[in-house]
Parts: C-alpha cells; structure tokens; sequence
C-alpha cells in the first residue's frame, strides 16, 4: 500500500496515484444501478427521489434498469406479500455480483403497519441479505438518498482482499438464495435459516403494559 | 327510497321470491334485504332493470363470518313456585348455526338514488357455501366475488372466473374467517401486545427459545 502521505505530497505536484482497489471501488460505488422496481407506496418516494427535485442522477444512480442482468442494487421499496415474495428473491438472484439490497421502509424491513396480514412478509431479509435499512413509512427521498450513500461508502470501503472482501470475491459464497414454494398455509420455507435468525428479543412474560401503573 | 315499498314492488313482480327484511337497529338504521339463493338473480335483474328503481351500479360486495354461537335469551315462564303459579326469568340457551353471508350495495346513477343493501346466506359454514353469482347482472361484482371466494370461502356459482385473488393457487385457508388460524411465525415480535404477546409468549414457550 502506498503512503498516503507520499500520495497526497505527490498530489500536490501534480502527480496522480491510486491503487487497483480505489479505482474498482470508485469506479462501482459511483455508478450503481438500481433495478427499475417498486412495491407499493414507498415506490412513490423513490421515483422522487429520482426526478429533478431530489435527482438521484448526482450520485450515479440515475439509470434505473428494467431487467435484473444489468442491476447491481435491488431498492426493496414497499409491502412484500407473501404473493410476491418468491417473485422478488427470484429477480436477486438474477441479478449479478456484486449486488446489494437496500430495504426501504418499515414494510420490507418488518412488514411494518401489516405484519400481522395473513399475507404479508415480516421483513425480506428473512429471504435475501439486505445492506441497508431504511426507516420510514414511507421514508423521504432524503432518507433513500441517505441509505444510498451509505451504500457507496460501504462500496468504497470494501477490500478486495483479505477476510473482509465482498461475497462475490470468495468461491464458494452463495450468490443465489432459495425461492420459496406456495405452501397449503404459508410459504415453505418460510424464511432462509442460512442467512436469518429471529434476534434475540425479551418478551414480557407478565403481558402487562410497562407504561402504566399496576 | 323505503324498503318496505321496494319489497312489496319485487315479491309483486318476482313470482315465487321470499325476501326477508334485515332490520338494523342502531341509529343509522340501515335495513337490508335477506333474498333466497334460488330468486336471487332474478331479483337482482328486476332491481337493476325496473323503472323506478334502475339499481344500475353496485359499488361494494362484502363478504360477513356468522360462526355459530350460543344465544342466551331470558324468557318469563309460569312455574309453580310453592304452589303458586307465578312468573319467573328463565334464562335459555340456543344455538345459532353459524354461516356465511355476501352482502351487496346498490346504487341508481340514473334516478340518483341508493344505496340498498343486499344479503344472501349460505347454509353452513363448511359444505353448502354455494350463493349464486350476481356478476352478470352487475359486472363490477366480479372481482369482489372472487376476493370473498378467496377470504371467507364462499363459491358463487355462474361466476365466469372464480379463482383465487389475494392469495395464491394451492393455498388451503380463508383468512378473513373468524376461525382463521394463521401460521406459527412469531419468533421475533419486538414490541407485541395483546394477541400478538400471547401468540408470540406460546411460540417461545413451544420452541423453549426466548
């Protein structure tokens, strides 16, 4: 690795220097391409986000791609039923590495206001590994603008080699994740074991509220 | 437009129909109309096609889950008390057989006026679900008859296309029944309360998790 005071000294001299990584990074992070693909409402704020008013376009994301071969960000954006569900972990799987999943709004992060619908998926990252989350209902496109450059950081960050290189760059990860099939009663499986636990979470055993008086 | 009047017009004109009047006896006081499965369509074209009434568009078709249940009722009976016959509460029980009941709205865009609820019941709760449809009289039943087949179970026959609308082909339940049991995946509920607690305090007790 180069010094990097030595780079900036050489800057200023007029002489450019980079290394293979910053050049793949800059060149991935500030051309990413989401896949042209909403759910429900959260779709709206991010069609805004990508009009003139909020322009998406300043950080390279302006071309949103309609076939899954060309993408490289799934925006998860809105209510996943259980429906569609195998739909979209289908379309990621499609998509090539190195791919990267934003979950937008409380309903792909949770299933938000309908999770507990007969027919509505409590959170995608129960299928396919999701990067950022965004909260909202829906979140504004400042919101999405942010989980993006949280993306593009995170890109920029990666090391290409090491431990902690992207998945792509390591035989043997997986790439693709299990499409669930209909079941009679639910979706079978009905999440990826592989990928998603149910957190740890301390449920009251009392069934009292903690808020008021007893 | 009164019911009353609109029930003595049909059984005039609909030979053979029985029609019962569902009273509503809350404030708003919106009274249906309870038709027979067998004269329903027949009902529904004369409603639709009269000239005073000209019922031309159906906003809404609704599907409703009677399960059965026990009705308590008190009842004064003459019993002898002492050897006197005086009158004593008696509470008695009955039970109501539960069914399934499509309810729809009518309007007239033409006479302006509506709206007039209609009900059909079905049988039972578990065999005899068949209504007959009343999408060819009104053409935007159609896919409302195909979601109530889907949530709550009921088969229109005559319905050109009744397939499955909210969930998927394969899928065995209907939802929206009072009976519904949906599946077990309450592993992690971070801020559950009432139903969802308890459902989400069985689900840890059951897999012996958190």
């Amino acid at each position: 690795m180069m010094d990097e005071q030595l780079k900036a000294e050489l800057s200023k001299q007029g002489i450019f220097t980079t290394s293979l990584q910053e050049l793949y990074n800059w060149g991935r992070r500030n051309s990413l391409w989401p896949l042209n693909f909403g759910l429900a409402c959260c779709a709206i704020e991010m069609i805004a986000a990508t009009m003139a008013r909020y322009d998406l376009a300043r950080f390279g994301a302006e071309v949103f791609r309609p076939s899954p071969r060309q993408a490289d960000l799934m925006i998860v954006a809105g209510t996943v039923t259980k429906k569609m569900a195998p739909q979209v972990i289908r379309l990621y799987n499609q998509m090539p590495e190195p791919k990267y999943v934003i979950s937008m709004g409380a309903c792909a992060i949770s299933g938000g206001p309908f999770k507990q619908g007969y027919n509505v998926l409590k959170g995608i990252d129960r299928f396919i590994p999701v990067d950022v989350y965004i909260p909202g209902c829906p979140p504004r496109p400042e919101a999405l603008i942010d989980g993006f450059m949280a993306i593009q950081k995170m890109i920029e960050e990666q090391q290409l080699t090491g431990s902690t290189r992207p998945r792509h760059l390591t035989a043997g990860r997986p790439s693709e994740f299990v499409v669930p099939e209909f079941g009679a009663h639910d979706l079978e499986p009905a999440s990826n074991s592989t990928i998603w636990q149910a957190p740890l979470v301390q449920i009251s055993t009392v069934g009292k509220d903690e808020s008021g008086d007893d | 437009m009164n019911l009353e009047t609109i029930k003595a017009e049909i059984e005039a004109n609909v030979p053979g129909c029985s029609l019962q009047l569902v009273t509503n006896a809350s404030p708003c006081a919106q009274h249906s109309l309870l038709l027979d499965a067998e004269h329903a369509v027949a009902v529904a074209t004369y409603l639709r096609d009269a000239a005073g009434l000209r019922f031309d568009f159906c906003s809404n078709v609704t599907g409703i889950d009677w399960p059965q249940r026990e009705i308590s009722e008190k009842v004064k009976v003459k019993k002898l008390v002492d050897g006197v016959e005086t009158e004593v509460d008696e509470v008695q029980k009955r039970v109501a057989f539960g069914y399934l009941e499509a309810v729809y709205h009518l309007y007239s865009m033409e006479l302006k006026h509506g709206p007039v609820t209609l009900r059909m019941r079905t049988r039972d709760r578990e065999t005899q679900v068949h209504l007959p449809s009343l999408m060819h009289v009104w053409r935007s039943a159609d896919l409302q008859e195909r979601e109530i087949f889907d949530l709550y179970g009921i088969i229109f026959d005559g319905h050109h296309d009744l397939r499955r609308l909210l969930m998927w082909e394969g899928f065995v339940d209907h939802p929206m029944r009072r009976d519904y049991v949906e599946p077990d995946d309450f592993e992690y509920e971070p801020t559950a309360h009432g139903d969802v607690l308890t459902r989400a305090q069985q689900h840890a007790a059951e897999t012996g998790g958190q």
